[in-house]
């Protein structure tokens, strides 16, 4: 589902990538940790077509970034710590303005799924600036799983929720991981990642440092997997 | 109040349309932005309280007699034109960015000039909206009728090349951390073609001059509004790109 091989991103004389082999198959929810700098936020943007590899190759679905960049957005969701939704809209116009930009067939019948799985039906009239962290969070999942995406990025979704709101994204993520969705998600909050993902890949210093699943994982824990990849 | 999450239907193997998507994303910019400017009147207000602070201090600074104001009007015209417009077009682009929604718009699989182009229908909407409301207050301020179907023409014109290059640099502007001062540093140099274009006619429509006479402004115009909307087309997706 996504294949990465050898990828390199420089910004000026920085190199942030260092030659990034990583691949997902379908369905898997791949938790991409590391520390702050790792270059976890540049790699998702790559991956979303935001922004262009230096080096090295990248296939989504079976369509090359960046020459094939419009297909792959049309089988790709983002969720990042932003929103990406309009305050001044309605939870439901958002919605529509994103469903005509994705063309999405059936348009109201979608955003009313949308907007039942994420529970936020009751408010769909309600102007999106009114809506707490976690309601914002919640609707911009709605907006990425929209058009029905093969692929899902989200990138430190948790950032500034508390724990009730927190406990509520848990559930939209396991429903919307339940629905055979291939997921990477990077975060720095072990025990959540332990918790939802399938696989667990370590970026450290532009390169994954140690790669597992939650089998092999289950003979240790994950801050233990952690510690021992960052220190390798 | 959080609502309880409840199962959703397993998803159909649908896909997104993938052709016939570019007039509707143009449409849907253009919709998008309407309806959340006429809700908040955050960008609109700031360009028309804007646009009326210049011809005031204008009309008191300058305190000029009938014959020296009607030379200068199309000149105070302009330059009010072109600074609420310069607001109008930062505003636009902020709205964007603070949010992250432009990086929603870029993940849109539309060819990223129907965003560019929805972004100059809506920032050209404003920009007419403001020229309407100020043109009236202009002519009892300044006593001029500036209701002269050539003279609309020319402001029409003019804005189309403003917003057009505006809307442009923008883009490329609000990716900076000086954003604010960035863009009239960027625009005023580029768009200096046009505001002397549109001066020219203006004041030549003002002065009654036979249209042989400003043909050559507006033809100006034209091709300039032509162009840089062309080279915009081509330019936006290297400009959005990271």
């Amino acid at each position: 589902m996504i294949t990465v091989k050898k990828l390199v991103k420089r910004f000026g004389l920085k190199t942030v990538l260092r030659g990034v082999d990583f691949e997902v198959q379908p369905g898997e929810f791949v938790a991409l940790l590391g520390p702050n700098g790792a270059g976890k936020t540049t790699f998702l943007r790559i991956l979303a077509s935001l922004s262009r590899p230096s080096l090295g190759e990248v296939l989504i679905s079976g369509y090359k970034l960046p020459q094939e960049a419009a297909q792959v957005r049309a089988r790709l969701g983002v969720v990042s710590h932003l929103p990406l939704l309009y305050g001044d809209l309605t939870a439901e116009e958002n919605l529509r303005f994103y469903a005509r930009m994705y063309n999405v067939p059936n348009p109201e019948l979608r955003i009313t799924e949308v907007l039942e799985m994420v529970g936020l039906e009751a408010r769909r009239r309600d102007l999106v600036r009114t809506f707490s962290r976690g309601m914002q969070q919640r609707l911009a999942i709605g907006r990425a799983v929209l058009h029905d995406p093969d692929v899902i990025l989200f990138d430190e979704p948790y950032t500034g929720l508390d724990q009730d709101a927190s406990s509520m994204l848990d559930d939209v993520l396991k429903t919307v991981a339940a629905q055979g969705r291939t997921i990477v998600m990077t975060s720095h909050d072990l025990a959540r990642a332990e918790d939802l993902a399938t696989r667990f890949d370590i970026l450290s210093r532009g390169v994954i440092a140690a790669s597992a699943s939650l089998q092999e994982l289950s003979q240790t824990n994950l801050l233990a997997f952690y510690r021992q990849a960052l220190a390798g | 109040m959080i609502d309880k999450v409840t199962d959703v239907k397993p998803v159909s193997n649908s896909r997104t349309r993938p052709s016939g998507n570019f007039i509707k994303a143009v449409a849907a910019v253009l919709w998008k932005d309407l309806t959340a400017e006429f809700r908040s009147r955050e960008l609109f207000s700031a360009m028309l309280v804007f646009s009326l602070l210049i011809i005031l201090i204008f009309n008191f600074a300058l305190e000029l007699d009938i014959k020296t104001r009607q030379s200068v009007n199309a000149g105070v015209l302009w330059a009010t034109f072109a600074f609420a417009g310069t607001l109008g077009l930062n505003r636009s682009m902020a709205i964007e960015k603070d949010r992250g929604c432009l990086d929603g718009l870029l993940l849109a699989p539309v060819d990223r000039s129907a965003i560019y182009f929805g972004k100059v229908l809506s920032n050209l909407a404003f920009m007419l909206i403001v020229e309407i409301i100020v043109l009236p207050i202009y002519s009892v301020l300044y006593n001029v009728n500036l209701f002269l179907p050539g003279l609309l023409l020319v402001i029409l014109l003019g804005s189309i090349g403003y917003v057009g290059v505006g809307t442009l640099l923008a883009a490329m502007s609000v990716q900076t951390r000086t954003r604010d001062i960035l863009l009239p540093i960027l625009l005023f140099p580029v768009v200096i073609p046009v505001l002397l274009a549109a001066v020219k006619a203006s004041s030549g429509i003002l002065a009654g001059a036979e249209l042989a006479d400003i043909l050559l402004p507006i033809n100006l115009l034209i091709a300039y509004d032509v162009i840089f909307i062309a080279v915009a087309f081509m330019v936006f997706d290297s400009v959005v790109e990271e």
